[in-house]
Parts: C-alpha cells; sequence; structure tokens
C-alpha cells in the first residue's frame, strides 16, 4: 500500500506542475484580463514595505523548506526501507531512544529559529516606523466603513472614498480607524495588513515604485459583504498627483446637460454625499466619482456597462452589495429609488450627473 | 446469583440515556461527534461549491457567512473536541489499568451537556439564522451587529464548555488517582500521557472562553458594554480573552492526536516508542508555550513591533519540541518492520503533512511578513494541514485502530484503504493550492471573488479536492455501516499490542478487568507476550463495585438546554405573539432552572451506592 503513499506525496508537485500548465507563473500572473489594473501580489510586490515583506517571506521559507527536505528523506528513506517484507516476522531491537540524537534535534531547531528571529525583529521594528510627523510623506486618515472606505487628505484638506490616490515614490502615512466593526486595510502588492478598529488608531505606511491602479481589500470579516468592500489605490506620477490634488480642491462644476440631475442630487442625496471634495459627508464623497474603477465594489463603472451598473445601484442598492437586518436597523444602508422617490428619468438624469464628476 | 444485583439494569435507549459506563459514553461521544463531523463537512462542500468559480451564485454573502462560521465552530467543538473525547473516554481507563473513570456521573453529565449544548449551536438551522461572525466571533460584529444566531453561539458552546471542563478534570483525576498498581508516571503510554496534559489545558484555557462568553452574552442580552466603544468599551479585549483560550485549544486538539499518533506507530513497526521521556517532555513544553503565544493571532490588531516581537519568538519556539516529537516518530520506525495497516497509513501520513502544517506555522510566526499572511488563504491552508491533515489524520487512525477495542468488529480494511486514498488525494488537493491563493492576494472568508485575479484554476482545484474528501468519508461511512453487521468477532489483542487495553476481551466486560493488573514497565503487554507470559495480577479476584446507571445526568443536561433557550428568547421579538408572550414571561428560564436543581437536589438526597459484581459472576463470565 505505500505505492500509494508515495503517489499522495508527489500530490503538490504535480499541482505544482499543473498550475504551470494552465498559464499561471508562480506569481499568480494570468494574461490578458484587466490590462489597466497592475499586477501586484504579496509574491509580485510594487513598494518597498511589500518588498521587505517577501524577502522575510523567502528567507524563512528557504529555511523551512530545508526542514521539510530533510525531514521527508529520513521520512520515506525510513518507510520505504524499513516495510515489512514478505515472511519477515523477526522482532526488531526495542531502542529506547538516543540522547546524541536528542541533542542534535533540539539544538539545531533552535539555531534555525534564531536565524530567522534576527531579520522577523529587525522588519518588524522597521515596518512599525511612524511616519505621521513626517512632513515628506501624504498623510492620509483612513476610515473604514462598512462596506466603504472613507479617505482624508489631512493636510491638503480634501476627502475622497473607495479609490486612494497617491504620488508615486513618497511615503503615504496612513491613520487607520473605524466607525462600526473591525476591518484590516490591504494592498496585498504594496503592504501587508493592518486592522482598522472602533476606538482605535493604527499607523502604518507604504510606497509604491510605479504608477498604476493596485487593488486593495478589506481583510477582516465584517458581514454579508466583506468580500465587496474592496477599494483601489492609484499611484499618479508626483505631477499628476499635484494636479489632482489642486483640482479635487476646486468647487464642484456641474458639467453642461446635467443640471436638473444635479438639483435632483442636491434635493434627494445631499444629506448623506458630498460632491465637493473639501467635506467629507456622512457616506461616500462623490467629488470625482466619474473616474472611478467600480461601482458597489465589483460593477464596472468605466465601461460600457457603466450606466447600466451605476442605475442598478441607485434602484436598489443591497441587492448589488447585501447588507444584514441589523445594519439595515441602524440606518447603514442607501435607501432604494423608490423609497427616495426618484422616478426612472430622475435616476437616469442622476446617472449622467454622477458620471459627469471628473477630476 | 442474581440477587446481587439490588440496582436497575436498564436496557436499550434507556441504557444509552441512563450509562455512566465510560465505554458507552465514549461511543456516544463517537455518534455526536461523528454526526456534528457530517454537518461540519457539509458546510465545508457547500463553502467550496460557492468558491468553485469566480462571482458565483450559489449562496449570498449572509449565507456564506454562516456557513464558515458553522463550519468552523462545529468542526473545532462539536466534532474535534468530542471525537478526542470518544477516544479519552474509550480508552485511558483501560490504558491505565482502571474500571471507570473517577468520576463516573459527572462523565455523563459532560457529555449531555456537550451534546445539548452543540444542539443549541445549531438551532439557527431551524429557527432565527445561523452565527455569522466566524468561529472567531470578533466584536463587535458579534455584539452589535448580529442576530440571535450570535446567542446561539455565546449560549450554545457555553453549555457545550461546562461539559468540556468538567471532562478534563475527571480525566485529570483519573489520570492521577487510578493508574493500576506499578504504573508510574513514567510508564503511562503516550496516549494517555496526551490525554493527561491536554486536560490541564482544557482546566485553564476552557475558564477564558467561559468568561469570554459571558462578557459577549451581557453585552447582548442585557445591553452591558464590554465591547462597546461608545460605552467605554474596548472590541480587541474580546480577541485577547478569545485567543488566550483559542490558541491553546489548537493544542488540546492536536496533542491527543500526537498521542493516538505515539500508540499506532510502536505497534505496526513493532517497535517502542523512541525517546519516551524526550516525548513526554516536549508534549509538556508545547502545553506551557501554548499558553503564550496567543498574540500571534493578532499581530495585525496594532499592539507594537515590541509585543509582536516577543511573540514571535515565543512561537517560533515552539517548533522546538515539535521537531523533537517528529525526529523520535521517525526513529520509531527506523529499524522496525512497518506494516501498512490502515490505522498506520494515517499515522505515517500524519508525519508528513503534519510538519507541512508546522512550517507555515513558523512562516506565520514572524510579524512582518504575517501582515502579508494573515486573514489570507495561506493561514486557511495552514490551520487545515495541522488539523486535517493532524487532527483529523489522527482521529481516523484512531477509529481504525480502536474500532475492534470499542465495537469488538474490525473495520475494513480494504474500504479504509480506499478511504484513505480519497481523503488524503482531496486534502492535498483541495489545501495545498490554498497556500498559492493566499500569496496570491486571496483574503479568506469571501464569498466570492472577481476574475482575472490568477484564482480562477486554484479554486477550481481546491474544490474538486474538496469532493473526493466527500467520497473518501462516504465510504468510511459505508465501512462503518457494513463493519457494524458483521459479528463480533475480534479477539483482545487483535493488532499485536503493546499496552494494557490489549490484555481484555474486545469490547470489554463493564468492569473492565477482573483483576487490576500489575504494571513493571512501560508497554507492560509487549513485555508479557516477550517473556510468554501474561500480565499478572495485583489482586485476589474479589467483588467489583459499579456506579449506578443514572437518568439525572441528561435531566440537568435538558433543564440547561430549556434555560439556555427561554434566556436567549427572552426578548426576541417573534412573529406568532403567544410564542412571543410564552417566552416573554421568563417560564421556560424558570423552567429549565428548576429541572436542573431538582435534578442536582435529587442527586444529593438520593444514597446510591452503586452495587457490586459478585466473584461467582465473574467466574461464570470466563
Amino acid at each position: 500500500m505505500n505505492r500509494w503513499l508515495k503517489v499522495g506525496r508527489l500530490l503538490p508537485i504535480l499541482l505544482l506542475v499543473a498550475v504551470a500548465l494552465t498559464g499561471c507563473s508562480l506569481t499568480g500572473e494570468e494574461t490578458g484580463k484587466e490590462i489597466n489594473i497592475e499586477h501586484a501580489t504579496p509574491l509580485a510586490p510594487q513598494g518597498s514595505v511589500a518588498d521587505g515583506q517577501l524577502s522575510l517571506i523567502n528567507q524563512s521559507l528557504g529555511i523551512m523548506l530545508t526542514v521539510l527536505i530533510v525531514v521527508f528523506a529520513l521520512f520515506f528513506y525510513a518507510v520505504i526501507r524499513f516495510r515489512k517484507r514478505k515472511g519477515q516476522d523477526d522482532i526488531p531491537k526495542q531502542v529506547e531512544g538516543n540522547h546524541v540524537l536528542e541533542i542534535i534535534w533540539t539544538v539545531i531547531p533552535i539555531i534555525l529559529v534564531t536565524i530567522l528571529a534576527i531579520p522577523t525583529i529587525y522588519y518588524t521594528v522597521k515596518f512599525a516606523e511612524d511616519y505621521s510627523k513626517s512632513k515628506d510623506a501624504v498623510q492620509v486618515d483612513v476610515t473604514a466603513k462598512l462596506y466603504w472606505w472613507q479617505f482624508n487628505y489631512k493636510n491638503e484638506g480634501i476627502n475622497t472614498a473607495q479609490e486612494l490616490v497617491v504620488p508615486v515614490d513618497t511615503k503615504i502615512a496612513v491613520t487607520l480607524t473605524s466607525t462600526d466593526v473591525i476591518h484590516s486595510f490591504w494592498i496585498p502588492g504594496l503592504a501587508g495588513k493592518t486592522d482598522a478598529a472602533p476606538g482605535m488608531v493604527n499607523k502604518m505606511y507604504f510606497d509604491a515604485k510605479k504608477p498604476g491602479i493596485y487593488r486593495g481589500k478589506c481583510a477582516e470579516l465584517c458581514g454579508p459583504s466583506h468580500a465587496l468592500m474592496d477599494f483601489k489605490v492609484i499611484v499618479k506620477t508626483k505631477e499628476d498627483y499635484k494636479a489632482w490634488v489642486a483640482s479635487m480642491k476646486k468647487p464642484a462644476k456641474v458639467a453642461k446637460g446635467t443640471e436638473k440631475g444635479a438639483e435632483i442630487f442636491k434635493a434627494k442625496c445631499m444629506t448623506c454625499h458630498a460632491v465637493d471634495a473639501t467635506k467629507p459627508g456622512l457616506f461616500p464623497n462623490l467629488a470625482n466619482f466619474g473616474d472611478r474603477e467600480l461601482v458597489g465594489g465589483y460593477l464596472d463603472n468605466q465601461g460600457t456597462d457603466a450606466k447600466k451598473n451605476l442605475t442598478k445601484w441607485i434602484n436598489d442598492p443591497t441587492s448589488v452589495k447585501q447588507v444584514s437586518d441589523i445594519q439595515k436597523e441602524k440606518g447603514l444602508a442607501m435607501p432604494t429609488a423608490k423609497q427616495l422617490g426618484l422616478s426612472d428619468s430622475d435616476v437616469e438624469e442622476l446617472v449622467n450627473y454622477l458620471h459627469s464628476l471628473k477630476k | 446469583m442474581a440477587h446481587a444485583h439490588t440496582v436497575k439494569r436498564y436496557s436499550g435507549l434507556m441504557d444509552w440515556l441512563t450509562t455512566v459506563d465510560h465505554k458507552k459514553i465514549g461511543i456516544l461521544y463517537l455518534l455526536a461527534g461523528g454526526f456534528f463531523f457530517l454537518v461540519g463537512g457539509l458546510e465545508a462542500l457547500l463553502i467550496r461549491i460557492q468558491l468553485i468559480q469566480p462571482l458565483n451564485g450559489f449562496v449570498d454573502g449572509q449565507t456564506f457567512n454562516e456557513l464558515i462560521t458553522m463550519h468552523g465552530t462545529t468542526m473545532i467543538f462539536l466534532a474535534a473536541m468530542p471525537l478526542i473525547f470518544a477516544f479519552m473516554n474509550a480508552v485511558v481507563p483501560l490504558q491505565i489499568g482502571a474500571r471507570d473513570v473517577a468520576f463516573p456521573f459527572l462523565n455523563a453529565v459532560g457529555f449531555w451537556t456537550f451534546f445539548f449544548g452543540g444542539l443549541i449551536v445549531n438551532v439557527g438551522w431551524l429557527y432565527g439564522g445561523n452565527p455569522d461572525a466566524g468561529w472567531t466571533n470578533y466584536a463587535p460584529l458579534s455584539t452589535g451587529f448580529s442576530g440571535i444566531g450570535a446567542d446561539y453561539y455565546a449560549i450554545g458552546l457555553q453549555i457545550a464548555g461546562i461539559g468540556t471542563l468538567v471532562g478534563g478534570i475527571n480525566f485529570l483525576v483519573t489520570i492521577i488517582n487510578m493508574r493500576a498498581p506499578g504504573m508510574t508516571y513514567m510508564r503511562m503510554p503516550m496516549f494517555t500521557w496526551t490525554v493527561f496534559v491536554t486536560s490541564f489545558i482544557i482546566l485553564f484555557a476552557f475558564p477564558a472562553l467561559a468568561v469570554g462568553l459571558v462578557l459577549i452574552s451581557f453585552d447582548r442580552l442585557f445591553d452591558a458594554n464590554f465591547f462597546n466603544v461608545a460605552g467605554g468599551g474596548n472590541p480587541v479585549l474580546w480577541e485577547h480573552i478569545f485567543w488566550i483560550f483559542g490558541h491553546p485549544e489548537v493544542y488540546i486538539l492536536i496533542l491527543p492526536a500526537f498521542g493516538i499518533i505515539s500508540e499506532i506507530l510502536p505497534t505496526f513497526a513493532k517497535k517502542r516508542i523512541f525517546g519516551y521521556s524526550s516525548m513526554i517532555f516536549a508534549t509538556v513544553l508545547i502545553a506551557f508555550l501554548g499558553f503564550m503565544v496567543w498574540v500571534h493571532h493578532m499581530f495585525t490588531v496594532g499592539l507594537g513591533p515590541l509585543g509582536n516581537a516577543l511573540f514571535s519568538v515565543s512561537t517560533m519556539l515552539i517548533a522546538v519540541p515539535t521537531g523533537i516529537k517528529i525526529f523520535n516518530w521517525i526513529f520509531t520506525f527506523w529499524g522496525g518492520r512497518i506494516e501498512f495497516t490502515t490505522a498506520n497509513l494515517y499515522a505515517l501520513a500524519f508525519v508528513p503533512t503534519f510538519v507541512m502544517g508546522g512550517v507555515t506555522g513558523v512562516m506565520l510566526a514572524s510579524p512582518a511578513a504575517d501582515f502579508q499572511y494573515h486573514d489570507s488563504y495561506f493561514v486557511v491552508a495552514h490551520f487545515h494541514y495541522v488539523i486535517v491533515g493532524g487532527i483529523v489524520l489522527g482521529l481516523f487512525g484512531g477509529a481504525h485502530y480502536w474500532w475492534p477495542k470499542m465495537f469488538g468488529r474490525k473495520l475494513s480494511e480494504s474500504l479504509g484503504k480506499v478511504t484513505f486514498v480519497l481523503f488524503y488525494t482531496g486534502f492535498q488537493l483541495t489545501f495545498f493550492v490554498q497556500h498559492l491563493l493566499g500569496l496570491w492576494g486571496m483574503p479568506r472568508r469571501v464569498y466570492t471573488y472577481l476574475p482575472g485575479q490568477g484564482w480562477d484554476n486554484l479554486n477550481l482545484v481546491s474544490t474538486i479536492g474538496a469532493f473526493f474528501m466527500t467520497a473518501g468519508t462516504i465510504v468510511l461511512l459505508i465501512n462503518i455501516v457494513l463493519t457494524t453487521m458483521k459479528p463480533k468477532d475480534q479477539p483482545a489483542d487483535p493488532w499485536d499490542g503493546r499496552t494494557l487495553e490489549w490484555t481484555i476481551p474486545s469490547p470489554p466486560q463493564e468492569y473492565n478487568f477482573k483483576q487490576l493488573p500489575l504494571v513493571k514497565s512501560l508497554d507492560p503487554l509487549w513485555e508479557a507476550k516477550m517473556k510468554g507470559e501474561e500480565v499478572p495480577a495485583a489482586e485476589p479476584l474479589g467483588p467489583i463495585h459499579m456506579p449506578s446507571p443514572s437518568i439525572l445526568p441528561f435531566t440537568m443536561s435538558v433543564g440547561l438546554f430549556i434555560a439556555g433557550l427561554g434566556i436567549m428568547y427572552a426578548n426576541h421579538d417573534f412573529v406568532n405573539q403567544s410564542v412571543e408572550k410564552f417566552f416573554h414571561s421568563m417560564i421556560p428560564v424558570y423552567a429549565g432552572l428548576a429541572i436542573i436543581l431538582i435534578s442536582m437536589f435529587l442527586r444529593s438526597v438520593i444514597d446510591d451506592h452503586g452495587y457490586h459484581i459478585e466473584v461467582e459472576e465473574l467466574q461464570k463470565e470466563v
């Protein structure tokens, strides 16, 4: 039966081969989809923090693979070599133990653990560095809310939501908190997680090596739509970033042909949503909504379906992003178009207006 | 001499409801734990079906969260724990040469409270929705943002936890006081040793859970503010309490699995355990260190680099005693002659699989890197390698190994090997790829994901693996049913064993040992067989004192069940007015408490000294 055992043990390797054959590289790349989003994962980092984390992952993986190889070699040697053969019925020697061996396999792991502990402590302290007072860093207050992210640029005095726009090659000092349950702020390609908990302020920082759009995720279970609590980090060149900040500071303009939508917005939506980036608003600030990649965390807001998707959202937000009954009771769900008394044409005007909000 | 029995002996269902016999309680634990294992497995399968492709619509986010919460809670508290307790009950008294546990009545109380607590945790399938805040039940999601399901979790686990705690205490007392003459601590079988250490961990860890659950219940039922920031509370407090319990809990589960492996490997290698005393030392050290590593579940909470670094180092240190165990196991069968029975396949597969889970554990212990692994599929892969690759393989191995002793019948070896191949292949397919998913940025506990992130194929592979594991489990069930239909034909010592449980008939008589054995070494049966003798008796044949069966453990637990439901529904809004009136009147709470108190009163006033099995009867049963 040990033949089966061997097959079972070979599976991981077979799987790796299978994975390679299906067209993904070991860093998880899949070609040809969503080209506008940077391919960045913990294994393919694009920032100094994630770089350091990958180096630590690699060091520990190296040590651990050594351990695995030694253990597997001993294990398979013993299992194959000392299997019971046909007709064999002698009694093996009853060995009580061996002090030298015991010392060897106690001391070597201690040495390995020590080797691993040194870079661990180094990076743990390094990534805990506080840039919240640094003048060179961009200061952002991040507030996690069921199921969206609020970004407040302290020094620039502007607010946005869902898309964190930052300059390239600059430390971004993030101050994190939450107003409801515990969330966790994660940009897999740029930096690991830091929790956002109510009543608590956490600090972290990250930077990005090149401009592009990076995925951000909530990594702590927060309710039915936890999976959809997504955000983007948009890394711009330093010049583009400056221009973006300047345009965000300007008061919102109503584009031609969207005046009616703007009025409906004022009457029905303004209580919760601001279109002026200098004010946060109770719910996501929409000052640059027309620029955003997604609506509701997963529906396209830029392509051919953008209109349809936003209409769907306004008509019945909780059908796009499920909320729990208790959340509804607490007033943490957006009302439907019907509840707001919006007609189909009102919704169409609103959609046009919102998509015109670009910076 | 029938008149020797002054006590009622029940049969059929009443026998099972009133039994205080550790062997029967072990079977009850096996049945109940096995049932919940199937329920938890079904939940896992539904989870994997939902994740088979991106943007799948099999279940919605709320249902998915209920499934993951129930899967984790069920598997840890209602499947793994009772299955461990099943083997503790079935084997430990036999291994130490005892006639029962120290407190047989309490043993039955432990089982029934666990069982009714488990039912409360699952009430949500019938009414009100299930717990949905994850098995970790983090506040304030579980306090301010969850429905009545969170009460089922808190009250249900509170009641089930009573069972575990009294069970742990019972085994501590049993192992300390009831070892056969000559069985010193350093002659105890490894399984008994691990149960002994596990019972200590239960004694210190479960009270933390009990306190935490009281706080959660107070926040939910009486608007207390332990975890409510607006009321001066702190949600991180729950995380600490939960993991102060939760990390030792991992060792509560894995140490007995270590013990099972340490019984199976020597038996089928025909060699004594290598480095017995260092194995014990390692077990105790793991248990000790297990209490000072809980923050490694909370590296991202923001406790600061110094705290994180300290807990990181203490966590890495656990690798040292664990490594000692791994090498001792390998050197146990090194130089032996290994028989590939089904039980031994599980035990052998355990070793490399557990090492794979162990090395990712050391990787996770590094805080700065953990910021990337944390709450990603990498963690899911890690803990399933230690829980499925460790605990479940250990339990399956233990089931095949001790089935003849528990039931007098041997599970089919060929079907057992089919299960092993299907289950183990499925396990590797399901969980190996999850390491990569995590490193490619997939968070855990997401009910869906967008395409184009490189996750699609691996999720498909993972789901296919889950179906393999399901198939393996179904074959195991068929095996159990077929085996149950076979006659009880197993000898006392079907595996050429080494320890005392193999000296008595399979299944044993209710009194286990006609005469208590005299133990002169580790592996007394093996030593005796080598000398061509029998294990000597430590006492002459005499009447055996037995505890009486009792329905009171069952009624006490029913009382707890009713009171538990009553307290949860006392302020709950029902659609049906008369149901609401009934529960708001508090009648169920008082009725449940009355049943408990009356049962306790009866237990105190009824003077029951048990009964004796006389020598004549013992001789007749030869």
